[in-house]
């Protein structure tokens, strides 16, 4: 002990850099949560906290699976120690404790059972990037190119020549210290115009999509307040995804009882009317505003129909006829209908009899057929038949 | 001693991992993530992390300044101390670093074998109950009551014997009896000793999980005592050094941070140093008085060497925390009133009480065994031994599939809610609650 007192302690740096377990876990967990999100989309389609985000860019969605559960005590319902100041009294309140919803209050209250979930920020994008991986736009018939094109500017070569404003110096200084070096001493000066380097730009075309949505939706009575939520979850993603395909587009509303009007989006999802169903009406006033804005030579049409199926049985003929119109000059034509008790409709009659190819139709019974009505809409097929 | 100095994320890695060479597993994984993200943004550092071996490891961060190492230095040098001299600790292996090393080894090995999904699902659910084991020291020592049969009085006493047997009655009361015949504590081991429902691969894993949890144990049931024996001698060595002022600024600066109490928990690192400068103050005192009467008794430094022997936190707090350290303290107790957290208890038995309380069991919640052959269907019965604190239930339904998946058969936990008796059951399917 006394004669070697140096040796009994080693100090030492070893190189640590291969040593990746602690990322290579992290990145299981994080895989992890990709799994259940997934598993999960159906759900969290129609989570309303993403539909009502409005812009924002990240949503908390609770993980239960995710937590490492064990036998633990109720933090909330046990004594704890703290330390204060000197003065501190019985009654001083320590720290805000979590709000709870109030028990019983609303359908929203049964969704929060209290502070022991995991929660993890999505971002909207990283959603629509997985949820979109699953559609696609039905390749039916290839829209004549549009005429419009839009010039872009890109910087992608170097030139010996150029305007003097886009010179390249980082380049100009390599070539100049290289042909240098090759002189014996490799140094910037001096520099010659031999070693100039230019960035040079070539235009880039690109012809210019436009898509439009035709939103139609029965506001007669029967539409209650679950249906035009289904009805407002759907087009929120089908926007979006279009948005992923087409550089603009545009989303025209269209609401009908009896009679049809194009109203604005804030009408169109919470304005209710009385009154019957007339479904051709809307048709009808798709129709005059697709000729009037939407010439179909340079716009993707997209109308969809959101009804409860209940209409006028005299009505259905006229329906049928608009339809066909409709789908000739259409991209895709969806009609989703919220029932949900899955009884026959007057409408769905009616249009179990279409045959055709850009005609798409899906019964809604549950908040997350949103996502398998969008599936069913935009479905990833191998070929282009069905 | 041996340090080995390591940049952030490495280190951030040992702490998530508790051992730089333990197996992998998410759970690890997302440790690690909090804990590197926090000190990323600044929250928190780490600058050491000891590991109780022979030699002793201390991993010190690249970014510590000379200062700062003194510190630290002194600190792990007195953790390792703990570790040699502390009682509690005296069985735990000092080869654990390779024995963990093997074990990370196995469970790669059994990953290729069985499928990665499979093994990880099987590490969740030994993760779940891994605290529940028996880290009594008298374990080993007082024997197990074994079936004792008198000597054989002639080679043919078994037959004899047979004749003896046909009463009904009396052997029906032998065959049933209860496994386990006392509550057992150690819940892994019974597992293992007693599921129906393990491979040969899942029962290697769960003795190793076991084994590791053992050796764990007494750091749970010493960090108070543990951290406040390491700040006690960082303080006291450093303060005897020759520093510069700037030297000076920066101890006070890191010692500052990392004393520094809490309104809403007790930070063991503070409540320790003060219990030990107490007992050195009032027994220094003592000594003085009995020296005076020319009797001779223990310097407060040989009783703080003392109480770092023998003692753990739950008998360190009931021991040595005193009244009138509790008040100078200015220690409480506190609980959610409403929406508020409020001070609720000054009373200094209620503080030293609570604070024992949270202690006990390492602070989880103490669960036995208590019938492994339930309803006489080899259903698994385990009891809370509650103690005015109520589980988290939420937890408590998910933990029982877990116990399942390793139990094989229906299992049943009792607890206590809102003073009534309340028997959680998992089938397989379904969790189900009854009252008892």
């Amino acid at each position: 002990m006394e004669e070697n007192q140096k040796s009994r302690f080693v100090v030492t740096e070893e190189n640590w850099s291969l040593h990746r377990k602690g990322h290579q876990d992290q990145q299981r967990h994080l895989d992890k949560i990709n799994e259940v999100l997934k598993s999960n989309l159906p759900d969290l389609i129609s989570e309303e906290n993403i539909i009502l985000s409005n812009g924002k860019d990240m949503v908390k969605i609770p993980i239960r699976s995710l937590d490492e559960f064990k036998i633990r005590y109720n933090h909330e319902k046990s004594k704890h120690v703290g330390q204060g100041e000197g003065d501190s009294a019985v009654g001083d309140v320590v720290a805000q404790g979590e709000k709870k919803a109030q028990p019983g209050k609303g359908k929203e209250a049964g969704d929060q059972p209290g502070q022991d979930i995991y929660e993890t920020e999505v971002s909207i994008e990283e959603l629509e990037e997985m949820f979109f991986k699953e559609l696609e736009l039905p390749d039916l018939e290839q829209k004549e190119q549009s005429v419009t094109t839009i010039e872009n500017i890109d910087f992608t070569d170097i030139r010996k020549k150029g305007l003097i404003g886009n010179i390249d110096k980082k380049r100009t200084l390599l070539s100049a210290i290289k042909r240098n070096a090759m002189n014996g001493k490799a140094e910037v000066a001096p520099i010659l115009e031999d070693d100039l380097r230019f960035k040079t730009w070539n235009p880039v075309e690109k012809p210019q999509s436009k898509a439009v949505v035709i939103a139609m939706m029965d506001t007669s009575g029967s539409m209650g307040k679950f249906e035009k939520y289904m009805a407002r979850s759907f087009f929120f993603w089908m926007t979006k995804f279009l948005r992923t395909k087409y550089e603009t587009v545009e989303i025209e509303f269209i609401a009908h009882h009896t009679e049809a009007k194009v109203v604005s989006e804030e009408n169109f999802f919470n304005k209710g009317e009385s009154g019957g169903t007339r479904c051709s009406s809307a048709y009808s006033k798709a129709l005059e505003v697709i000729k009037e804005f939407y010439p179909p030579t340079s716009y993707n049409i997209y109308p969809v129909h959101f009804s409860d199926g209940e209409n006028m049985t005299s009505d259905n003929k006229k329906c049928l006829e608009h339809v066909d119109e409709l789908l000739a000059i259409s991209n895709m034509f969806g009609y989703a209908e919220v029932n949900e008790h899955r009884r026959m409709s007057t409408l769905m009659s009616a249009y179990k009899s279409i045959e055709h190819p850009k005609f798409n139709y899906y019964i809604l019974q549950k908040n997350r057929d949103v996502y398998f009505a969008l599936k069913k809409f935009f479905e990833k097929r191998t070929e282009g038949l069905r | 001693m041996r340090y080995e100095i390591c940049p952030a994320d490495i280190l951030y890695t040992f702490g998530a991992y508790g051992m730089p060479t333990r197996f992998t597993h998410w759970s690890f994984g997302k440790q690690f993530h909090k804990m590197k993200l926090q000190y990323d943004i600044g929250l928190s550092k780490i600058y050491e992390l000891v590991i109780n071996s022979n030699p002793c490891y201390a991993f010190l961060l690249n970014t510590n300044s000379l200062i700062q190492n003194k510190l630290i230095i002194a600190h792990v040098l007195a953790h390792c101390d703990f570790f040699k001299n502390n009682i509690y600790f005296s069985k735990t292996r000092k080869d654990m670093v390779e024995s963990m090393a093997a074990t990370a080894e196995r469970i790669v090995d059994y990953e290729v074998r069985y499928g990665k999904k499979c093994v990880e699902t099987f590490l969740d659910a030994v993760l779940a109950i891994q605290e529940h084991v028996d880290p009594s020291m008298m374990r080993d020592i007082i024997p197990s009551p074994s079936i004792v049969r008198p000597p054989r009085r002639s080679a043919y006493e078994d037959l004899w014997d047979l004749d003896q047997r046909t009463i009904p009655g009396q052997q029906a009361i032998e065959m049933h009896q209860k496994n386990p015949k006392e509550p057992e504590k150690d819940i892994l081991l019974f597992i293992l000793e007693n599921s129906r429902n393990l491979t040969e691969w899942q029962a290697d894993i769960l003795t190793m999980l076991r084994e590791e949890m053992l050796y764990f144990w007494p750091q749970l049931e010493t960090k108070i005592m543990n951290e406040g024996w390491a700040s006690y001698w960082h303080q006291t060595i450093l303060r005897q050094m020759d520093l510069t002022p700037s030297e000076t600024i920066e101890f006070a600066k890191l010692n500052a941070s990392v004393l520094q109490p809490s309104k809403t928990s007790i930070n063991p690192y503070y409540l320790g140093v003060k219990m030990y400068e107490d007992i050195e103050k009032r027994y220094d005192i003592l000594a003085k008085e009995a020296s005076g009467r020319g009797e001779e008794a223990m310097t407060g430094r040989e009783k703080i060497f003392e109480a770092r022997e023998i003692e753990n936190d739950t008998s360190f707090i009931r021991n040595y925390l005193t009244d009138d350290l509790i008040k100078q303290e200015d220690l409480y107790v506190f609980q959610k009133q409403e929406d508020q957290y409020k001070v609720s208890d000054k009373q200094t038995d209620a503080v030293r009480n609570q604070l024992i309380g949270q202690r006990v069991n390492g602070g989880f919640p103490y669960i036995v065994v208590d019938d492994g052959d339930y309803m006489r269907n080899g259903e698994l019965y385990l009891i809370h031994r509650y103690e005015d604190t109520e589980l988290d239930l939420l937890y408590l339904e998910h933990v029982l599939p877990h116990i399942h998946q390793l139990w094989g058969r229906i299992v049943h936990i009792e607890t206590v809610l809102e003073n009534k008796p309340l028997v959680f059951s998992y089938d397989g399917h379904k969790v189900f609650r009854r009252s008892k």
